[in-house]
C-alpha cells in the first residue's frame, strides 16, 4: 500500500497527485479507524467429531469437523482478524473419546487453530491426569481462572485470562468453570480447587480494563446458561459484571434462537451467547471499532 | 515549485498518517449470530483425511462379532421384568460378584440398576461393543453399596410403585393383585430385615438418579470403576448367544 503510493506520486503531475492523495489518505485514515474483530466459538462439542447420520432423530446431517474447518476457513478468509475459542466439554460423548481419550478432539481443535478453550466439567472425565497427558497434542491455551490447580500435576498449564492483540485491538478473554463437587467424582479432578466465578471474574475484568486496557472483554464459562436457584450462571454474571462485554457459555446445551442482551451492573449491554452443543452450531460474534469522534452518544449499539 | 509541493504531500502524509495511528478507536456496534454447520458446507479435505484412521480402527474394533442374539431384547417385553433388564442386571451379578468379593471379602447379594439406563434395544443377530455402547453410551460404573432392612424395604416399596421395570437380579418380588407384597427373596431366601445388604448399582443412582433415594441411606460404597458398558462388552465376550427370557424374579400373582 505505501509502496504504491509513492509509485503513484512519483509518476504523476504534483496537483493531481495532491488532490489524489487527499482522497488516498483519508480513506487510509478511515480503514484505520474503523476496525471489525470476529469472535467464533464453540461448546460441549462432546468428541462430536463425524457429521451425524442422516437418520438421527435430532441433529441428521449436522455437525462435523471438517465441515466446521471449512466455514472457519472461510470467514477467516473474509476477516482475518477472527479469533476462535470453545467454552468447555471438548470430550466425552462418542467413541473417539473413550479409544484416544480425547488426543483426537485436541489435534483437530489444533488444526482449526482455536486460539483458546476454558475447562468442562467432563474435560476431567478420565481424571485430572487424562487431561494432562493430551495436553501435549493441544497447541491452543487453556484459561481458567476459578479452578485453583496448584496441588494438582495440571499446575502451569492453564492461564486465568489472555490477552490477544488484533489489528491493534486489545482483546482480553478470561475463563470460569462450574462446581465440579456433585457433578465429577473427587478422585477424578483430585485437589483441584473451586473459587467463586464471580468474584474472579470482576477481579479480572476490572483489571483486563483498568491496568490492562483492553478494549474487548470475553469471558468463557462453563457454568451454564440459566438456573432457576441462586446457583451461579451466565445471566447472573452478566448483570453482575461491569467491563465484560461478551459471556461465551456452555455446559447446559443451550440452543438460543439467537444471543442475549443483558444489561450489567454498568447498565451497559452485554451478550451471553450458547450454541446448542456436538458441534452443530458456530457462534459468530462481530465487534465494530470506529474513531472516538464518530462515536454516536447513546454508546454501543447491538444487534442480535 | 513542483518540489515543494511533493515535498509537502510526503510531509502531510506522514502527519496524517501519525495521527490516525494515534487515533483511539472504540467499540462502537456489536453483532452475532449462529451459523449451522450443515450439509451444504463442504469438508476440508486434508481434515476428514486425518480423521479417517482414527475411525477405521475404531469401526474395526466395535464391529467385530462378540455374541449372536436369537431374538430381539428389550426393555419393554414384560411389565415386571423383561429380557433387556434381566440380560443386564444378571450381567452386572455375574462379573461384579467375584471382583467385588477380591476387594472386600464381602458377597455381593443383588443388582439394582434403573430402565432409563437402557438405551437402546438389542437388534435380532450380530451382537459387537457397538451394541453395548448403543445400549450404554453413559461412561457409568458399578458401585456397591451396603444398606440396612429398612432401606431394602424401601426400594421395594419404590419398585411396586414406580411401575418401570428396573433391572435387577438377585433380588425377587412377589406381589398381589392389590400391589401388596407377598414374598421378598434374596439370592433365594427371604428377606431379613435386620440383615444388612450389599447392592450393585450404578454410581448415577447412588447421586440421586432416578431419586432412588434409598441409596442414599448406604453405610458404606464401593465403586468398582468397572463400566457398565465394559461389563456388557465381557458378557458378550465370554456367552455365544445373547437369550435372556422374561422369569419371575419379579411378578404379581393374579388369584
Amino acid at each position: 500500500m505505501t509502496m504504491n503510493r509513492r509509485k503513484f506520486i512519483s509518476n504523476t503531475t504534483a496537483t493531481s497527485a495532491f488532490i489524489s492523495l487527499g482522497g488516498l489518505s483519508l480513506n487510509s485514515c478511515a480503514l484505520n479507524t474503523q476496525k471489525k474483530i470476529t469472535i467464533l466459538h464453540t461448546n460441549d462439542v462432546h468428541s462430536h467429531i463425524d457429521t451425524f447420520s442422516e437418520t438421527h432423530s435430532k441433529f441428521p446431517n449436522l455437525g462435523g469437523v471438517a465441515k466446521r474447518a471449512s466455514l472457519v476457513d472461510s470467514i477467516r478468509k473474509e476477516n482475518p482478524n477472527t479469533l476462535l475459542f470453545d467454552a468447555g466439554d471438548i470430550f466425552q460423548g462418542t467413541p473417539y473419546f473413550n479409544f484416544y481419550g480425547g488426543e483426537l478432539e485436541f489435534k483437530l481443535m489444533s488444526m482449526l487453530k482455536y486460539d483458546a478453550a476454558t475447562i468442562g466439567n467432563h474435560d476431567f472425565d478420565n481424571g485430572i491426569e487424562g487431561l494432562v497427558s493430551q495436553l501435549p497434542y493441544a497447541k491452543f491455551q487453556f484459561i481458567s481462572a476459578n479452578y485453583d490447580f496448584s496441588n494438582t500435576i495440571m499446575d502451569g498449564h492453564t492461564k486465568p485470562y489472555e490477552i490477544y492483540i488484533v489489528d491493534g485491538i486489545k482483546i482480553g478473554v478470561y475463563g470460569v468453570g462450574i462446581e465440579l463437587d456433585g457433578l465429577v467424582t473427587k478422585k477424578l479432578y483430585k485437589e483441584t480447587l473451586y473459587l467463586d466465578p464471580l468474584e474472579i471474574a470482576q477481579d479480572i475484568e476490572q483489571k483486563l480494563k483498568e491496568d490492562e486496557k483492553c478494549d474487548i472483554i470475553i469471558c468463557l464459562s462453563h457454568l451454564g446458561y440459566e438456573y432457576q436457584s441462586h446457583k451461579i450462571d451466565d445471566l447472573k454474571l452478566a448483570k453482575q459484571t461491569k467491563f465484560t462485554n461478551l459471556i461465551i457459555g456452555g455446559h447446559t446445551h443451550t440452543f438460543l434462537d439467537k444471543p442475549t442482551v443483558v444489561k450489567n451492573n454498568n447498565h451497559t449491554n452485554v451478550l451471553v451467547n450458547q450454541v446448542g452443543c456436538f458441534g452443530v452450531n458456530l457462534g459468530k460474534i462481530n465487534f465494530y471499532f470506529d474513531s472516538e469522534k464518530n462515536i454516536v452518544a447513546d454508546g454501543i449499539s447491538i444487534t442480535v | 515549485m513542483i518540489l515543494k509541493i511533493k515535498q509537502f504531500v510526503i510531509f502531510t502524509t506522514v502527519l496524517l498518517l501519525i495521527s490516525c495511528k494515534e487515533e483511539k478507536t472504540t467499540l462502537k456496534k456489536i453483532n452475532g449470530k449462529e451459523i449451522p454447520i450443515t450439509d451444504s458446507i463442504p469438508e476440508v479435505d486434508s481434515i476428514a483425511n486425518f480423521i479417517t484412521p482414527y475411525r477405521k480402527r475404531i469401526n474395526q474394533v466395535l464391529d467385530s462379532t462378540l455374541a449372536y442374539a436369537p431374538k430381539n431384547i428389550t426393555k419393554t417385553d414384560g411389565e415386571f421384568n423383561t429380557t433387556a433388564g434381566n440380560l443386564m442386571a444378571d450381567a452386572v451379578l455375574e462379573l461384579t460378584a467375584p471382583i467385588f468379593k477380591s476387594r472386600t471379602k464381602n458377597n455381593l447379594d443383588f443388582v439394582l440398576l434403573n430402565s432409563g439406563g437402557i438405551r437402546s434395544v438389542i437388534s435380532k443377530g450380530n451382537i459387537s461393543a457397538r451394541t453395548a455402547y448403543e445400549i450404554m453410551p453413559f461412561d457409568n460404573t458399578v458401585v456397591v453399596v451396603s444398606l440396612k432392612g429398612k432401606a431394602i424395604r424401601e426400594m421395594v416399596k419404590y419398585l411396586i410403585t414406580s411401575k418401570k421395570a428396573h433391572p435387577i437380579a438377585g433380588l425377587q418380588i412377589i406381589i398381589d393383585k392389590n400391589d401388596s407384597i407377598k414374598e421378598v427373596n434374596i439370592q433365594g431366601k427371604p428377606f431379613d430385615e435386620n440383615k444388612t445388604y450389599y447392592v450393585a448399582t450404578s454410581d448415577y443412582l447412588i447421586k440421586g438418579g432416578d431419586h432412588m433415594d434409598f441409596f442414599k441411606d448406604h453405610i458404606s460404597a464401593t465403586d468398582t470403576g468397572y463400566m457398565i458398558r465394559n461389563v456388557m462388552i465381557d458378557y458378550f465376550t465370554k456367552l455365544d448367544t445373547i437369550a435372556p427370557l422374561i422369569d419371575d424374579r419379579f411378578i404379581k400373582i393374579e388369584d
